[in-house]
């Protein structure tokens, strides 16, 4: 298992315009963000502050299911599946390579918003980024999955918008739950990124965290170990 | 003496095209058997049947007296795929140790199989800037490193130089001295004279399981690319 994530964090490693993406792109959306809502910064910190904990879970995403789809269409994962290793190992070691990239992005994400930029979490700015990594690994199992069924790079990349928008836009996000069209609100409780949303709106907002934040919490780690045992059943070692 | 590759009325089917149909064949241990054919006639089908990545329509394939893709097989089997299937974004040594790793193979395995492949001036390149030749060679020896008692070789030749061609029968020479069985795939007839044993493949089916000597006595032709010829001609006769 460390030696796979050994190996993943060696293939990055070398890929530094991926590094700089990678850590780069969410602060700069959001100083962004920020601008955008100059003069309505409330705005800022009722978006802004949950997002801190969003980014990971969206690149996080992407980039399992294209290095996924690599190690398919490569043969590597071929080759790896006529060797002693276990399919938990190799999702293991996926699990901890990309959990560390989501560690440094959540600190540095979590670090420019909540003090550069002035937002505010109420509950602690670790608390963000904990939450953070949780979510990246659940961006990594669904991307894992999404992997399996496509064939090419764009295939995969379409597979984002397709996965993560409405999750992103049903969340409570960008509008209040309880202002959307009533089967909407139902549909919202089936997408495990609407209880993680929850934990980050509870853990940046005043007011007591309460025990629900345990309860989306356990939804989200619940859901991360169901894509990842789907995305395990997709790793065959006999192809057709 | 019971053979290292047993294959009883294999069928494969991929898509709706039947690859392999009803073919049985052995691998005698100890030596290097050639598994020779056109282009498409499904010999990496057959291999990974062998291998245990091929879902199989029926038959039996059995390798050191046990089903294809048990487990413990993992530990002893090495296969060599047609495309070198080693991390074009990490160096030749990264690679090794990642496999050495996985293979639960000693550390020290990485600068053997890097000198058996006479790939150690490279060691240091990173395997996209590598040439075909060489990324083969780096494939083929991320198989050496647990030492494999069968080696499953994908065309391991094609396009090497004639030197280094020659250099890696002779350490697949080395390695049956050592007790390895190899199946090597070919497409090149030319390669048949380096095989103990040869296996003549055509249209998922075997033709002929001989020798050199045997298929040049059989059909009267020195030349063995002619004595194939001669073999498919008097099946289809």
């Amino acid at each position: 298992m460390i030696a796979t994530a050994r190996r993943v964090l060696w293939q990055i490693r070398r890929d530094r315009r991926t590094i700089a993406l990678l850590l780069g792109v969410p602060v700069g959306l959001l100083a962004l963000l920020r601008y955008v809502f100059d003069s309505r910064l409330f705005i800022f910190q009722d978006v802004g502050a949950p997002m801190c904990g969003l980014f990971p879970f969206i690149l996080m995403f992407l980039i399992t299911s294209i290095a996924m789809l690599r190690e398919r269409t490569s043969g590597t994962l071929e080759r790896l599946m006529s060797l002693p290793i276990s399919k938990p190992a190799l999702l293991g070691g996926y699990a901890i390579a990309f959990g560390v990239l989501a560690a440094v992005q959540a600190a540095i994400v979590c670090t420019v918003g909540f003090t550069l930029l002035g937002l505010n979490a109420d509950h602690g700015a670790w608390l963000v980024g904990v939450l953070a990594i949780g979510n990246a690994l659940l961006g990594m199992a669904l991307g894992l999955f999404a992997s399996a069924f496509a064939r090419t790079e764009f295939q995969a990349v379409q597979f984002m918008p397709a996965v993560v928008f409405p999750q992103l836009l049903l969340c409570g996000l960008f509008a209040p739950r309880g202002a959307m069209a009533r089967p909407l609100q139902d549909v919202a409780y089936a997408f495990p990124l609407t209880y993680a949303f929850d934990a980050l709106r509870r853990a940046t907002n005043p007011g007591p965290l309460g025990g629900t934040v345990v309860l989306d919490v356990a939804v989200v780690i619940g859901a991360t170990i169901a894509a990842l045992g789907l995305g395990a059943a997709t790793l065959r070692r006999r192809t057709p | 003496m019971t053979a290292t590759i047993e294959i009883d009325h294999l069928h494969v089917v991929r898509g709706n095209r039947t690859v392999i149909e009803d073919l049985s064949l052995d691998v005698v241990p100890g030596r290097v058997t050639g598994l020779l054919g056109p282009s498409g006639c499904g010999k990496s089908t057959l291999m990974r049947a062998i291998v245990g990545v091929q879902v199989v329509a029926g038959g039996s394939v059995r390798i050191l007296g046990r089903d294809a893709g048990t487990p413990s097989l993992r530990h002893e089997i090495g296969y060599l795929t047609q495309v070198p299937s080693v991390y074009g974004d990490l160096t030749v040594t990264e690679n090794l140790r990642y496999f050495a790793a996985v293979t639960g193979s000693p550390e020290e395995r990485v600068g053997e199989v890097l000198a058996q492949v006479a790939l150690q001036d490279a060691a240091g390149q990173i395997v996209h800037s590598l040439s075909g030749g060489q990324r083969t060679r780096v494939s083929l020896a991320t198989t050496l490193l647990n030492r494999p008692t069968v080696l499953v070789l994908d065309e391991p030749t094609v396009g090497l130089d004639p030197i280094l061609r020659a250099d890696l029968w002779q350490s697949f020479r080395e390695l049956t001295d050592g007790g390895a069985t190899l199946l090597v795939s070919s497409h090149s007839m030319e390669e048949a004279s380096e095989c103990d044993d040869l296996l003549l493949m055509r249209d998922g089916a075997i033709l002929a399981a001989t020798t050199p000597d045997e298929l040049r006595e059989r059909t009267g032709e020195n030349d063995l690319s002619r004595a194939f010829l001669a073999i498919i001609r008097g099946s289809e006769a």
